[in-house]
């Protein structure tokens, strides 16, 4: 089927204000019958209030091969996350 | 009488729900086999409130079970379009959008009732209603306006089930008792054909000429079929009454 039906990953967004998320994937002839599909086989629970159709083939993904070159370099670099700061207590929670 | 309008009107949802509930594990694709039931529990969960209401108004001790279950097809007085056996995928797809059609309307002109449950039915079923139009819409152009094969079984379908079109439309003793309480179905006949000319012209279909219309199922008169669904759908309930789960 998938030769002849594309395929589409799902991307819902629980409520306002926070971001879509991928929810996983469907298989429909277009983007409008690939919204139906999303809102028939992804949000029968109340999961959320707007979807978000991509073509799979239209996602370019990093290779797992470069996943060494890629990530490794920032795993020795914890100075990068801001732990190292004394905050005033009149700052309250950030 | 209300009460035996309410139960055409759920008849009418019950029958076509378990119609579509019989192409759960069937379907072509993993997304209709959800799709389908998940229009299927839209009027079924529709039915159940209008029997429950139908029963209390009639006062007779009967219950959503009672009325669902426990009559006869000469007893159903759904119309004959929703017993209409599903086919395949264009007989299905029209059959939706056809009732869908004349729900939508029904349901928002049902929005002003003198019931409140009615009311209450009313404002979830126009939202179901209207993603059904556009669910069943957009496979009848895909498949009208798609190839030689799918075109040919969607004129085969807008041909079968034209002469159960009309019959939709009529208002039964029953159903003009309930003024007030239910709309009238005639009024909606407007509604019903700028939605079906706006998918047919997408879909590059003509509407056909009904050579006649086939009446009867508001007085109980069905087809062959309907016994054959009632008795898939029953046999649980009367082998093990009361049962639940």
């Amino acid at each position: 089927m998938t030769q002849t039906t594309p395929l589409w990953e799902v991307f819902i967004r629980p409520r306002n204000g926070l971001a879509h998320k991928h929810a996983g994937s469907i298989h429909a002839a277009d983007e409008v019958l690939a919204l139906q599909a999303a809102r028939d086989v992804y949000t029968r629970r109340g999961e959320g209030n707007s979807i978000w159709v991509v073509r799979s083939a239209d996602i370019y993904a990093s290779d797992p091969d470069q996943t060494a070159e890629n990530f490794d370099p920032a795993a020795d670099k914890v100075y990068r996350h801001p732990t190292f700061y004394d905050i005033p207590d009149d700052v309250g929670h950030m | 009488m209300v009460w035996q309008a309410l139960l055409e009107l759920a008849d009418d949802h019950l029958v076509l729900g378990h119609r579509l509930s019989e192409w759960c594990g069937h379907a072509p694709m993993l997304e209709e086999d959800l799709a389908l039931p998940n229009m299927a529990l839209d009027l079924i969960g529709t039915a159940r409130t209008l029997y429950a209401r139908a029963g209390e108004i009639e006062g007779a001790g009967r219950d959503e079970d009672a009325l669902a279950y426990l009559r006869g097809e000469r007893d159903y007085r759904n119309c004959l379009l929703v017993e209409r056996p599903n086919e395949d995928f264009a007989h299905t797809m029209l059959r939706q959008l056809y009732f869908a059609a004349l729900m939508k309307p029904y349901w928002e002109a049902a929005m002003g009732s003198s019931d409140p449950v009615v009311q209450g039915v009313a404002g979830k079923a126009v939202k179901e209603m209207a993603y059904h139009i556009r669910h069943a819409g957009e496979w009848v152009i895909r498949l009208g306006d798609g190839t030689e094969e799918s075109a040919a079984r969607m004129r085969d379908a807008v041909a079968a089930l034209a002469i159960y079109v009309d019959e939709m439309f009529d208002d039964s003793p029953a159903a003009l008792a309930a003024a007030g309480v239910l709309p009238r179905r005639a009024d909606l006949r407007g509604a019903f054909d700028a939605t079906i000319a706006a998918v047919f012209s997408g879909a590059m279909l003509d509407q056909p000429a009904a050579p006649y219309a086939q009446r009867g199922g508001r007085d109980g008169l069905h087809s062959e079929g309907l016994g054959h669904m009632l008795a898939v759908m029953q046999s649980l309930h009367r082998q093990h009454p009361g049962a639940v789960w």
